[in-house]
């Protein structure tokens, strides 16, 4: 596998790890050493409509380390899924990315040219998109599927090769190596999703980006392919993103969590500490708001509706909402901060200083 | 035919009596699926009960629904209204029964008409029911419906479709449901599409309407939690038979059947220091056990116990405690129950307190 990912690489150009400039939410433990994978910045994405810009996602910064797990969770909306798209360069019009950074090693990938841009996806940063096991292709064959994105990087195989490196992926990812030679029609719901992780990793990109990889599966299938994610992952030391809306499969599936209100991050701290406790109101709410298994106890929504993302309010998005809500919340808008080591969140409550 | 009074008196609201519903296809229908196969249920109409039906894509948890309302014949077996075949309501039953019948789907995008206004949705069944004359009564009849549910009419009627999110959507789904003061509401995946800080509220309007409207609210769902947090009895569906069913405490809490052990231990929990098992809740399958007929448990391919009679002979139930029964030959020192009579271990199967009719039936168990 390595000498594949080497054929693909050198057309590229090796990319490596990078110092984290002070503000931005990341890991700052001994293993990670200040370093990240990934450095996202003052990322702004709009949709332009004949009412004026939507602001999807507007000013959203956070970190990656390496082989890390992060997730991102936000009702729909919230501009989670634009954020996975921005990643990858595949915003479409009226989307547009209006500004930021999306550092890859020293490279920022909203500077590249489109060829340069279509090279990084898949060997350097990849994704399993929504509703992905419907992004196969019904009428080829899935070894046909695999070998399409590494021919397009330039890797060339012979049969041996190919069929070997096929079946190596397939194990990976739990499935038979039989599976190479199926359709997708073939497989089930669970085992197309896991063909498309297969793909994510074919080139063993350093950052791979899963957009709810797992809604509309079941259960006990949801359990499988996060699983296998989580193997594939730590096998090949990439970073994850996984972008949901079910808090309790990310408690179980990632390290590190950032929660999404209105197109901002408003808390990212350690998944543990982010359950234990949460500092951002919204995120207590949508905490307390979660049906639990161990007791029956009064379901509790949270009162109101997200601001529309035409005309925000002024002020902090979610203070229309707030049981907190102080005079300043209306006016002024709170800022990402570390209120305690690696614990950040956007809330006046808390004030304004940075602590060491 | 309409049923005589003193027949109507006795029977129950709605009955599923042993339905079965085979899809056939292919070249002389040689392809078969049984969706659903031997299911019972009963709603009394008398003590309101929240029943949840929970099971995965393919489980039969639709096809259910779908017979229970009438919109598919049953292949054997009758759904009968207050006693009457589904089938062969004449009108005047057939309208008592779209009054006292009432469904939310899953979808609360597709059921709007895009060109009209929500108050269409509310204003219809008003109209054709003759719920109130003049356009003042049926407006306060609107604002009553949508405060039940937590929805103020000036934040939503005169608004078109996608003005409101799939939250409110939904909401005046269930308030339009209540107009009506149904008997019964059949909920299919009511929240599988609106958010998690919008599901609790949604939840706990219909949970309102059970308590406050005594309306009884059939949940169908793939979501254990919430129809853990709502019901107060369960029917597990796994390939379209009965696993389990009784009360949901005990059921979630000691699952017995294989198949609901792994549900649970499926459920990602949202606390990072409780493991999510998954499939590690069950062993291995360790028997490599073939069926050679028709008959045999639709888990024993998953299952770490199979034995050789589960590829043999389809469990029959086994009434494993007064309040629940179980599908699975584990439980076989049990006295089996005929499906028939599955839904005597729970609430809403019949009138009267729980607890002096669960004493009734204990008596009864001995008798078999």
């Amino acid at each position: 596998m390595a000498s594949i990912r080497k054929s693909a690489r050198e057309a590229r150009g090796a990319v490596g790890k990078m110092r984290v400039p002070r503000g931005l939410p990341v890991v700052r433990d001994r293993e990670a050493d200040g370093t990240a994978v990934l450095l996202v910045e003052d990322l702004k994405v709009y949709y332009h409509t004949a009412a004026g810009p939507v602001k999807a996602v507007d000013g959203v910064g956070f970190g990656l380390a390496a082989g890390e797990r992060f997730g991102l969770v936000g009702e729909s909306g919230s501009g989670k899924s634009t954020i996975a798209l921005a990643l990858m360069r595949l915003i479409r019009p009226p989307g547009q990315i209006e500004d930021g950074a999306v550092l890859l090693g020293d490279t920022n990938l909203l500077d590249l040219s489109e060829e340069q841009m279509r090279r990084m996806r898949l060997a350097e940063i990849s994704l399993v998109a929504q509703g992905a096991m419907n992004s196969l292709n019904p009428v080829k064959r899935i070894k046909d599927q695999i070998l399409l994105g590494l021919r397009d990087h330039g890797v060339r195989l012979s049969d041996a090769e190919a069929a070997s490196h096929i079946a190596d992926l397939l194990q990976r990812v739990g499935l038979k190596s039989g599976v190479a030679k199926m359709f997708p029609h073939e497989l089930s719901g669970g085992m197309k999703q896991r063909v498309c992780i297969a793909i994510a990793i074919s080139l063993q990109p350093k950052v791979i980006v899963a957009d709810e990889p797992t809604s509309a599966l079941d259960v006990v299938v949801q359990w499988q392919v996060i699983d296998t994610l989580k193997r594939v992952q730590e096998e090949l030391g990439a970073a994850v993103i996984l972008i949901g809306h079910d808090m309790g499969l990310m408690a179980q599936a990632v390290d590190r969590l950032g929660v999404m209100y209105a197109g901002k991050l408003v808390e990212v701290v350690a998944t543990r500490e982010l359950f234990g406790e949460p500092l951002h109101p919204y995120t207590q709410l949508l905490i307390a708001s979660l049906p639990s298994l161990e007791g029956k106890s009064d379901l509790r929504g949270i009162p109101g509706l997200p601001p529309s993302l035409l005309h925000r309010p002024a002020g902090c998005p979610f203070h229309t909402r707030c049981p907190f809500v102080m005079n300043q919340c209306r006016v002024e808008e709170p800022t990402l901060i570390e209120h305690r080591p690696g614990h950040w969140a956007a809330c006046h409550l808390y004030g304004s200083e940075v602590s060491a | 035919m309409s049923a005589s009074p003193t027949a109507t008196a006795s029977a129950a609201l709605l009955e599923a009596d042993n339905i079965t519903k085979v899809f056939s296809g292919g070249l002389l229908h040689r392809s078969q699926l049984t969706a659903l196969a031997d299911f019972s249920f009963r709603v009394s109409g008398e003590t309101p009960s929240i029943t949840a039906i929970v099971g995965e894509s393919g489980s039969g948890k639709t096809t259910l629904a779908r017979l229970l309302l009438g919109l598919v014949t049953p292949t054997s077996g009758v759904v009968r209204y207050k006693g009457t075949d589904l089938q062969e309501l004449d009108k005047e039953a057939q309208r008592a029964f779209l009054r006292d019948v009432q469904v939310i789907f899953q979808d609360p995008f597709e059921v709007y008409n895009p060109f009209y206004k929500v108050d269409h949705v509310l204003d219809t069944p008003i109209k054709n029911f003759g719920l109130a004359n003049g356009r003042r009564a049926r407006r306060a009849l609107m604002e009553e419906s949508l405060g039940a549910v937590g929805l103020r009419a000036e934040e939503t009627l005169g608004r078109f479709p996608h003005q409101l999110s799939g939250g409110q959507r939904q909401r005046i789904m269930v308030a339009r449901a209540l107009l009506l003061r149904p008997k019964l509401i059949i909920a299919d995946e009511p929240v599988s599409m609106v958010d998690a800080s919008m599901r609790a509220t949604i939840l706990g309007s219909l949970q309102k309407l059970n308590r406050e409207f005594g309306i009884s609210v059939v949940y169908i769902t793939h979501d254990l939690t919430t129809a853990y947090q709502i019901s107060q009895d369960i029917i597990v569906l796994y390939r379209g038979s009965v696993a389990e069913v009784g009360n949901v405490e005990t059921i979630v809490q000691e699952p017995q059947h294989p198949y609901t052990q792994l549900l649970v231990g499926s459920v990602p929990v949202p606390n990072p220091d409780h493991p999510w098992q998954g499939e590690r809740a069950l062993d291995a399958p360790t028997a490599d056990l073939t069926p050679r007929g028709e008959s045999f448990c639709p888990f024993h391919d998953r299952c770490p116990h199979t034995m050789p009679v589960c590829v043999e002979q389809h469990p029959p139930m086994f009434r494993t405690a007064p309040d629940r029964a179980v599908a699975c030959y584990l439980y076989q020192e049990s006295p089996t129950m005929p499906a028939a009579e599955m839904t005597s271990v729970i609430t809403g199967g019949a009138g009267g307190d729980r607890g002096q009719r669960t004493g009734e039936r204990g008596q009864k168990t001995e008798a078999v």
